[in-house]
C-alpha cells in the first residue's frame, strides 16, 4: 500500500494503482476520456492532467503510478489551466452539433466543456472533416465528433476480442474505422455506443428517436440470454426506445450483449393484443372471459393427468408458478420446462446450474467447453471468460463443430462426447478447472449420457471439490433456471406430452419446439406475447406480457434470482402472465392463494431459496460428487443450438433491426456465378 | 584551434575510402575489441561516464548513465540494445554519412554497447528513405558476422550478440524511442506512456536502451583511446567531438567533425566556408535541428555550439544541424513551412498536439501573408505554450519551439506584414 496526499487528504492506495484512483479513493473527481476502468490505459486525451509535487510537468493520472508519500494537486491554477488548454484543443475541430448529435444530454464532452470550455472559440480556422464509416446496422458513426480517445479501438481488441477497429492516419488526419469498410462482427458492439465519450458512435436504431431527459428510465434484466445482464429500459410513453446496461459485477460488469439491446422494437410488432379462440376451425378475436370459458369448458372434461404445461424459455418465475399451482389444482404432474428437449437432469440443482458463477470465472485456471458456442450464446460471458484468457495461464480446450471463433485460442479436441478424453490432462494440472456443457451437448438424443459423462469428468479432473464447483451448464435464456429451480419438470416428459400423451397442452411462452410435433386433436392454449409459429396452432391465445412489461422475477444460468420492473403496459388486452393464471383461477373456482405481487413472491421464495435472496448466488462447492443417471454417449457430432445469432427468440424474430442484422451478419447469398 | 585530423573518430566521414572490412580495418576499426570487452561491463561503464559523453540524439542525456540503468541481473527477460537510425529531423544527415561511410565504427560500438548492457541482440531501426544506406549497412554486418566479429563468440570474447537491421517505413515520429520500439514490434508508431521506461519494459517487454547512432558509432573509439581523451575537447559537461551538419546559406554547405563548444561564428567560416556574403548578411541560424528555436545573428556572434550554451540562450544543440539564413531569407515562411511539417508528423495519439499543430499552422500561413490580427500573435504563442508540455512525448515541444522563436526574435517582423497587408487591403478597398 502506498500513502498518498490528494489535495491534502491523505489516502491509502495499493502499490501500481494509478494517480486517477488515488484521487477517486480521495472523492476527487477527475474528468477524463480515453480512460476507462476496464480498457489499457491509453493516456492520450491529456484531460485528467495532475499537478504532482517535484514533477516538472503536469502529469496524466491515469497512467502515471502512485509512490508512496506522493502529492497529488487536483485543483491547482496549472491544472484548471491545462484541463482548459486540453478542452479548447478537443473543441476546436469537433463541430457545433449538439443540437442534432444523439450524445446530447448525456456526452462527457459536453459536461466537462461546461466547466473547462469557453463560451466563446478562439479558433478561426476551417475545422476538420472526416468521411463517417459505415460499421454495420448498429453503430452508427459521425466522425467528425471523433475525439480519437481510442476506447473504441481498444474495447474492440480488448473486451470483445475482435480487433477490427483501429487508428489510420497520422497526426489530425487520424480517423478511427476499420480500415476497409465492413460491419463489426462482434455481439458486443453496442457498447461502443455507451463507452464513446462524444457522439461519434451512437446508436443506429435510436438515432433522432429522443433525449435522454425525456425518458422514463427502469431498472430490469435482460432475458435474451441466460446470462441476466442488468440493464435499464429507457421508455418514452407505450415505447421501449432503448436499452443499455447497468453496473453489476458479478454478473455482466457494465456490458450487454446487442440481441438483449437492439431487439427491443420486436416489442411492437407480432404482439398478442387481445384473446384469440378457435372457431369453426379458425382463430377469431374474442374477450378475456370467452377465452377463460373456452379453457375452462375444455379442462373441466379432462382428467388431470390428461393435461399437460410446458413452460419456455421466456416464462418468467411468477408465472411458471402459478401454471405449477393451477396445474396441483386440476391434478396434473405433466410439467416439462424444457421446451427444446435438452437433456436437463433437475433432480438436483447444481446439475443444471453454472455452479461456477460468472464472477468465479475469475478464479479458474482451465476451461474446457463442451457443445457450446459461448460467444453466440452469451457473449457476455464470453467476454468474461476472454477476459480471464488475457490475464494469462488459462487453457481453453473446445469440443464442437470446428471452425467457431470464440475470440480466445481454444484448443479444438473433436466434436463428438469422446473428444472430453482429450482435455483430462490439462485440467487434472489445473487447481480450480471448469467446465461448460452448453444447449448443444444436451439437445441430443443422449443428452442425459453426455451430461453424466461431462459430470464425471468434472469429478475425474478435480473440479467438485468442497472449495470448488467446476460443473457448469450454461443456458440460452433468463427463463429456463427459473422453471427449473421450481420442479417445473414432473410427470409425462414433453416428447411424450407431444405425442398425444395429454389432451390439452398449456403453453406458457413455450416456443422452443416445432408446433408440428404436437400430435392432432391435442388443445392447446398458447399464452406468450409474440404470435410466432406456436400462436398459429393454438386453439386459445392468451395475450401475455414481454420481459418489459411486467415486476418479475428471472434466474439467470448461474442460479441468481433478479427483478425486472414494468417499464411500459403491455399492449391491448395483454396482461401479465401470472395474473390471467390467478384470473382463470379464480373464474374455474380454484383460486391460487396469491393476490398481489408480494404475496406471489413470498410463495416463490418457499418454493425454492433461490427466490428469497434476490440478487444473490448460492455458489459454493460441491460436496455430492454422484453424477446424474446416464449412459453411455454415442459418437454423434453436437450440433450448436442457435443458427442465427440475431434471430434466436421470439423477440428478436420480430424485430427489424434484428433481421437487418441478420442479414448483414447471417449466410450470404450465393454469388451468381461470374 | 581546430579539430586535429587525428583525434576525428570518423575517418572516413567522405566517402574517400571504401566502408569495406579492410578498410576499416586499415583505419583502426576492430582493433583490440575483445580486449574492450574483457574489461567487463562496470569497466566500459565507467569509461563511458569518464568520457562524458552525452546522448547525440537530440536530448543530450549522458549515454553512460543510461546504459547503468539497465538490469545487471536478468530476471529471465533478455535485454535489447536498438539503435536509432531513424534519421528524420530536418537538416540533419550525420548518422546518414556513418553509415554510409563508416558503418563498421556503428557495428563495432553496437557489439561494445550490447556488451556493456547485457543484450542478447540489437536492432537497427533504419528510416526507410535510407536504402542504399541500408544496402550498406547490412552488407557490413554480413561481413562483420563472416569475420567472427559478430554472432556466437563475437570477436572471440565468448560474448555471443546478434545484430539486425529493421527499416522503418518513414514516420518523423518513429524516431521518439518508444514510438521505434512500437513500430519495431510490428505496431502503429506511437509513443508509449512512460514510466515504465524502455530500461524496465521495452522492445517485446524486456529492458531495452535505445542509443542515437552517433552516440553509438563514438563508443570504440572512446574505449580505445580513453574517456579521458574524449572529455579533453569541450567544455566541461559538453564535451567530445560532435559531427556539425551545416547547411543553408552557407557557400560550402557540409558535415562536419568538430569538437564541442566551438564558437558557431567559428565553425560557419572555417568549416562551410562562410555565410552567403559574408557574416554581416546573416539573418538568424537554427542550431540544431528543427525543432530547436532560432537564433537571431547577435547571439549568433558569439554563442558556442553544445549543449548548455545554446540551452541559455533558450535554443539547443539538438542533432548539431546547424541551418543557416541569411537576410534573402523570409523567415516567417521558413518556420510556417517547420510548423506544417510537425502537424504532418504528429502521431495523432494525444489532443494537445493532434489538434494543436494544425492549428499553429494555420496561424502561421495568416502570419506568412499578414492575413491577421496583431493580437493573433498572441494567440499564436498561448496555444504553442498550451501544447508544450502537455503530451506524452517531446515531439509537440520540439514542434513549437520553432514558433515560440520566431515570435521571440522576430515580432516585430510579423508585426510588420501585419500592418503591410492590412495597409494594402484598406486601399484596395477604398479604391
Amino acid at each position: 500500500m502506498a500513502k498518498v496526499t490528494v489535495d491534502g487528504i491523505e489516502v491509502e492506495v495499493p502499490n501500481g494503482a494509478s494517480v486517477l484512483q488515488a484521487c477517486e479513493a480521495a472523492g476527487k473527481e477527475v474528468p477524463r476520456f480515453c480512460y476507462h476502468e476496464r480498457l489499457s490505459v491509453a493516456g492520450n486525451c491529456r484531460m485528467c492532467l495532475v499537478e504532482v509535487e517535484k514533477a516538472p510537468k503536469p502529469v496524466a493520472s491515469c497512467a502515471y503510478p502512485v509512490m508512496d508519500g506522493m502529492k497529488v494537486f487536483t485543483d491547482t491554477a496549472v491544472v484548471r489551466q491545462a484541463r482548459r488548454n486540453v478542452m479548447e484543443f478537443l473543441l476546436i475541430n469537433h463541430p457545433l452539433d449538439c443540437p442534432i448529435c444523439d450524445q446530447g444530454g448525456e456526452c462527457d464532452l459536453q459536461d466537462q466543456a461546461v466547466a473547462y470550455g469557453h463560451d466563446k472559440s478562439r479558433y478561426g480556422e476551417p475545422k476538420r472533416a472526416v468521411k463517417d464509416k459505415d460499421i454495420g446496422p448498429l453503430v452508427k458513426t459521425v466522425m467528425n465528433r471523433c475525439i480519437q480517445c481510442t476506447r473504441c479501438v481498444r474495447f474492440c481488441a480488448e473486451v470483445a476480442g475482435t480487433p477490427e477497429l483501429g487508428g489510420t492516419n497520422r497526426g489530425e488526419n487520424m480517423e478511427i474505422g476499420t480500415y476497409v469498410e465492413k460491419a463489426l462482427t462482434s455481439e458486443l458492439s453496442g457498447n461502443l455506443i455507451d463507452i464513446c465519450p462524444v457522439g461519434a458512435l451512437t446508436s443506429r436504431p435510436y438515432a433522432f428517436v429522443s433525449r435522454p431527459w425525456e425518458l422514463s428510465k427502469t431498472d430490469s434484466i435482460d432475458v435474451l440470454d441466460a446470462v441476466g445482464a442488468n440493464i435499464r429500459v429507457d421508455a418514452r410513453g407505450p415505447e421501449v426506445l432503448r436499452i443499455i446496461p447497468r453496473i453489476n459485477e458479478a454478473v455482466n460488469e457494465e456490458w450487454m450483449a446487442d440481441r438483449g439491446r437492439f431487439s427491443f422494437d420486436g416489442l411492437k410488432r407480432r404482439r398478442l393484443d387481445r384473446p384469440w379462440v378457435t372457431r369453426g376451425g379458425k382463430l377469431v378475436a374474442a374477450t378475456w372471459p370467452e377465452a377463460f370459458a373456452a379453457i375452462a369448458a375444455k379442462l373441466s372434461a379432462l382428467p388431470g393427468e390428461r393435461i399437460g404445461a410446458v413452460a419456455g424459455a421466456l416464462a418468467d418465475a411468477e408465472s411458471v408458478l402459478a401454471l405449477k399451482d393451477l396445474m396441483a389444482a386440476y391434478g396434473s404432474t405433466n410439467l416439462d420446462c424444457r421446451d427444446d428437449f435438452a437433456a436437463i437432469d433437475a433432480s438436483r440443482p447444481d446439475f443444471y446450474r453454472f455452479n461456477t458463477t460468472i464472477a468465479g470465472i475469475d478464479e479458474a485456471d482451465a476451461l474446457l467447453i463442451i457443445g457450446s458456442d459461448v460467444r453466440r450464446e452469451a457473449p457476455v460471458l464470453n467476454a468474461r471468460i476472454r477476459k480471464r484468457w488475457s490475464a494469462g495461464k488459462f487453457p481453453v480446450g473446445f469440443i464442437g463443430p470446428r471452425g467457431v471463433d470464440l475470440t480466445y485460442p481454444a484448443t479444438h479436441l473433436g466434436d463428438t462426447p469422446a473428444a472430453m478424453a482429450g482435455f483430462v490432462e490439462t485440467l487434472k494440472a489445473a487447481q480450480k478447472p471448469m467446465i461448460i456443457l452448453g444447449r448443444g451437448a444436451l439437445q441430443r438424443a443422449d443428452g442425459a449420457a453426455v451430461l453424466a459423462a461431462g459430470w464425471q469428468l468434472a469429478a475425474d479432473v478435480g473440479a467438485l471439490t468442497p472449495d470448488w464447483h467446476g460443473f457448469n451448464l450454461l443456458h440460452l435464456f433468463g427463463g429456463q433456471v427459473g422453471a427449473l429451480e421450481l420442479g417445473f419438470v414432473q410427470g409425462k416428459p414433453l416428447a411424450d406430452m407431444l405425442a398425444g400423451g395429454v389432451d390439452a397442452l398449456w403453453l406458457l411462452n413455450a416456443d422452443g419446439f416445432e408446433p408440428s410435433r404436437i400430435a392432432p386433436g391435442t388443445f392447446v392454449i398458447y399464452q406468450g406475447h409474440h404470435g410466432d409459429a406456436m400462436a398459429a396452432r393454438a386453439d386459445v391465445i392468451l395475450p401475455g406480457a414481454a420481459y418489459t412489461e411486467k415486476d418479475a422475477t428471472w434466474v439467470n444460468t448461474e442460479g441468481r434470482a433478479q427483478r425486472g420492473r414494468l417499464a411500459i403496459f403491455p399492449p391491448g388486452e395483454a396482461k401479465e402472465d401470472w395474473r390471467i393464471l390467478r384470473a382463470y383461477s379464480e373464474g374455474v373456482g380454484k383460486t391460487l392463494p396469491y393476490d398481489d405481487t408480494n404475496a406471489i413472491r413470498a410463495r416463490l421464495a418457499q418454493a425454492s431459496p433461490v427466490f428469497a435472496r434476490v440478487g444473490d448466488v448460492v455458489g459454493g462447492g460441491c460436496t455430492d460428487t454422484t453424477a446424474p443417471a446416464g449412459g453411455t454417449p454415442t459418437d454423434a457430432p453436437f450440433v450448436l443450438p442457435i443458427a442465427v445469432y440475431h434471430q434466436a427468440d421470439v423477440i428478436s424474430r420480430a424485430s427489424d433491426t434484428m433481421a437487418e442484422c441478420a442479414a448483414v451478419y447471417g449466410p450470404q447469398p450465393a454469388m451468381a456465378a461470374e | 584551434m581546430a579539430l586535429h585530423d587525428r583525434d576525428r573518430i570518423f575517418q572516413n566521414l567522405y566517402g574517400t575510402q571504401p566502408w569495406n572490412l579492410a578498410a576499416a580495418r586499415m583505419r583502426g576499426n576492430w582493433d583490440g575489441t575483445a580486449a574492450i570487452l574483457a574489461r567487463g561491463r562496470d569497466g566500459i561503464i565507467e569509461e563511458m561516464k569518464a568520457s562524458g559523453l552525452r546522448g547525440r540524439g537530440g536530448a543530450g542525456f549522458p549515454t553512460g548513465m543510461k546504459w547503468s540503468f539497465m538490469p545487471k541481473q536478468s530476471d529471465g527477460r533478455p535485454s535489447y540494445l536498438v539503435v536509432n537510425a531513424d534519421e528524420s529531423e530536418p537538416g540533419t544527415c550525420k548518422d546518414r554519412d556513418i553509415i554510409r561511410h563508416d558503418p563498421h565504427t556503428l557495428i563495432e560500438g553496437c557489439l561494445i554497447a550490447g556488451f556493456a548492457m547485457g543484450a542478447v541482440a540489437g536492432y537497427i531501426y533504419i528510416r526507410g528513405e535510407y536504402y542504399n544506406e541500408s544496402v550498406v549497412l547490412e552488407a557490413a554486418i554480413a561481413e562483420a558476422y563472416e569475420a567472427g566479429l559478430l554472432g556466437k563468440n563475437a570477436c572471440g570474447s565468448g560474448y555471443d550478440f546478434e545484430l539486425y537491421v529493421h527499416r522503418g517505413a518513414g514516420a518523423y515520429i518513429c524516431g521518439e524511442e518508444t514510438a521505434l520500439i512500437e513500430s519495431l514490434e510490428g505496431k502503429k508508431g506511437m509513443p508509449r506512456l512512460k514510466p515504465p521506461f524502455p530500461a524496465a519494459v521495452g522492445l517485446y517487454g524486456c529492458p531495452t536502451t535505445v542509443n542515437n547512432v552517433e552516440t553509438i558509432a563514438v563508443v570504440p573509439e572512446i574505449m580505445r583511446r580513453g574517456g579521458a581523451w574524449f572529455a579533453s575537447f569541450g567544455r566541461p559537461k559538453n564535451s567530445g567531438t560532435k559531427i556539425f551538419c551545416i547547411q543553408g546559406h552557407v557557400n560550402k554547405p557540409c558535415n562536419v567533425e568538430a569538437e564541442m563548444s566551438i564558437p558557431m561564428r567559428e565553425l560557419i567560416e572555417r568549416y562551410a566556408g562562410g555565410v552567403r556574403g559574408g557574416w554581416d548578411n546573416l539573418l538568424c541560424v537554427i542550431p540544431g535541428g528543427s525543432s530547436t528555436p532560432l537564433l537571431p545573428k547577435h547571439i549568433c556572434d558569439d554563442v558556442l555550439m553544445d549543449f548548455d550554451a545554446l540551452r541559455e540562450h533558450r535554443s539547443g544543440l539538438g542533432t548539431a544541424a546547424v541551418i543557416v539564413m541569411d537576410k534573402s531569407t523570409d523567415i516567417i515562411k521558413a518556420i510556417a513551412r517547420l510548423a506544417a511539417f510537425y502537424k504532418h508528423e504528429s502521431c495523432g495519439q494525444c489532443t494537445p498536439c493532434r489538434e494543436g499543430m494544425g492549428w499553429q499552422m494555420r496561424l502561421m500561413n495568416r502570419m506568412v501573408t499578414g492575413n491577421a490580427e496583431i493580437e493573433e500573435i498572441d494567440v499564436l504563442e498561448n496555444v504553442t505554450r498550451r501544447i508544450e508540455g502537455h503530451t506524452i512525448c517531446a515531439l509537440a515541444d520540439g514542434g513549437v519551439w520553432p514558433v515560440q522563436g520566431l515570435i521571440r526574435h522576430f515580432r516585430p517582423l510579423m508585426e510588420e506584414r501585419i500592418m503591410a497587408y492590412k495597409a494594402q487591403h484598406t486601399r484596395l478597398a477604398a479604391e
